[in-house]
């Protein structure tokens, strides 16, 4: 290949992070923001939940999902700012501070479900 | 049928003008009449000065195309009774973010050397003797590639990307269609060396998927999805090329 661009990774991120967000918060959203209140479902307990999150495999999930979807909103937030606002020419400032902001999200959501206790 | 319908039209003549205006005309509104007959109508009888291009009159030579209220359009294929309706004349401009050579002919030779670049044609390893017979192709091949096949080159797709208009450097819907067309066919075995060109951040990654292209294409081609198609694949290539540094190709 002649050039070598980062842009196949950042994709692959965005458009993951894309798939996953369409997917689950809509039930996520569905479930805690109308069905639980409403009463349509019978509320999960604190205890249960709170026991829920512990399971590596939960925890797991929600990294992904916290990870993912910020690195969607960085890619398309980015090219928000290049052809939204034209501002093309501040590019390695967006870059770092579009993914930076990604990564630094991951690391955060990646602290707190390590030490959920 | 006394009805008339009033198109404003572009005019520039770079020789003459210091400035693009718009020339009004009334032409008669017959159902049957599209907007490439109003203009052909202007140059006979009105205005033998006006300057477009034209020719298959059937949307298959892809010449024809222009601005007509601000969308880009096939005018061999609008019809002039779909605006009779609307508030004010009808607009007709050249295709946008091209060079206007005169009045609607816009200059495309950018999109030319795009469409070359990416070698839109059946690239073999090595040619089998004519004696081992044709190259077969099931219809299930053809499927695959057969929507990419019926671009006419017309360039609407051009006029429609808000991203060749801010940045003339992306190659472009037409011209990635078209790779992929050839990417796609059982016979071709070029989709290597059409990748260099391809997977640069001026081919496929300049997209941002704004969808406009598959919009306006008057043959129904997809070009948005065959760009985020051949990102899946691209990506795909690189994560190989990373596992497998030196196998991948």
């Amino acid at each position: 290949m002649a050039k070598q661009s980062n842009e196949p990774v950042l994709w692959a991120l965005f458009s993951a992070g894309g798939v996953f967000a369409a997917f689950v918060i809509p039930v996520h959203l569905f479930l805690i923001g109308l069905a639980f209140p409403l009463g349509w479902i019978p509320a999960p307990g604190y205890e249960y939940l709170h026991a829920l999150v512990r399971l590596p495999l939960a925890r797991l999930y929600v990294f992904a999902l916290c990870s993912l979807a910020l690195f969607h909103w960085a890619h398309r937030f980015r090219y928000t700012l290049y052809d939204g606002l034209q501002i093309k020419h501040l590019n390695e400032l967006i870059f770092f501070c579009c993914y930076g902001g990604a990564i630094l999200g991951t690391v955060w959501a990646g602290y707190l479900l390590w030490n959920f206790r | 049928m006394a009805e008339t319908i009033s198109l404003e039209v572009f005019r520039y003549s770079p020789e003459r003008d210091a400035e693009p205006s718009f020339q009004r005309y009334d032409v008669p509104l017959r159902k049957d009449w599209v907007v490439l007959d109003a203009l052909n109508y202007i140059k006979d009888k009105v205005d033998g000065s006006l300057t477009f291009r034209w020719s298959c009159r059937m949307g298959i030579c892809g010449s024809c195309g222009m601005m007509v209220n601000g969308e880009p359009k096939l005018t061999c294929a609008t019809f002039l009774s779909n605006y009779a309706r609307e508030q004010g004349p009808l607009r007709v401009q050249p295709l946008r973010y091209f060079p206007v050579i005169r009045d609607l002919v816009v200059e495309i030779t950018d999109f030319m050397t795009k469409l070359q670049s990416v070698k839109p044609w059946l690239i073999r390893g090595k040619e089998k003797p004519i004696s081992e017979g044709e190259y077969l192709q099931t219809p299930e091949q053809l499927d695959r590639y057969k929507q990419f096949s019926m671009c006419i080159n017309c360039v609407l797709c051009y006029s429609a990307c808000p991203v060749y208009g801010l940045d003339p450097v992306f190659i472009g819907p037409a011209a990635i269609a078209l790779a992929q067309r050839y990417n796609m066919d059982s016979r071709d075995e070029g989709a290597h060396e059409r990748m260099d060109i391809l997977a640069q951040h001026e081919g496929i990654w300049g997209c941002t998927f704004v969808g406009e292209c598959t919009k306006v294409c008057p043959k129904h081609v997809d070009p948005a999805g065959a760009i985020q198609q051949y990102k899946l694949t691209a990506t795909i290539e690189r994560f190989k090329s990373f596992l497998m540094p030196r196998g991948a190709k």
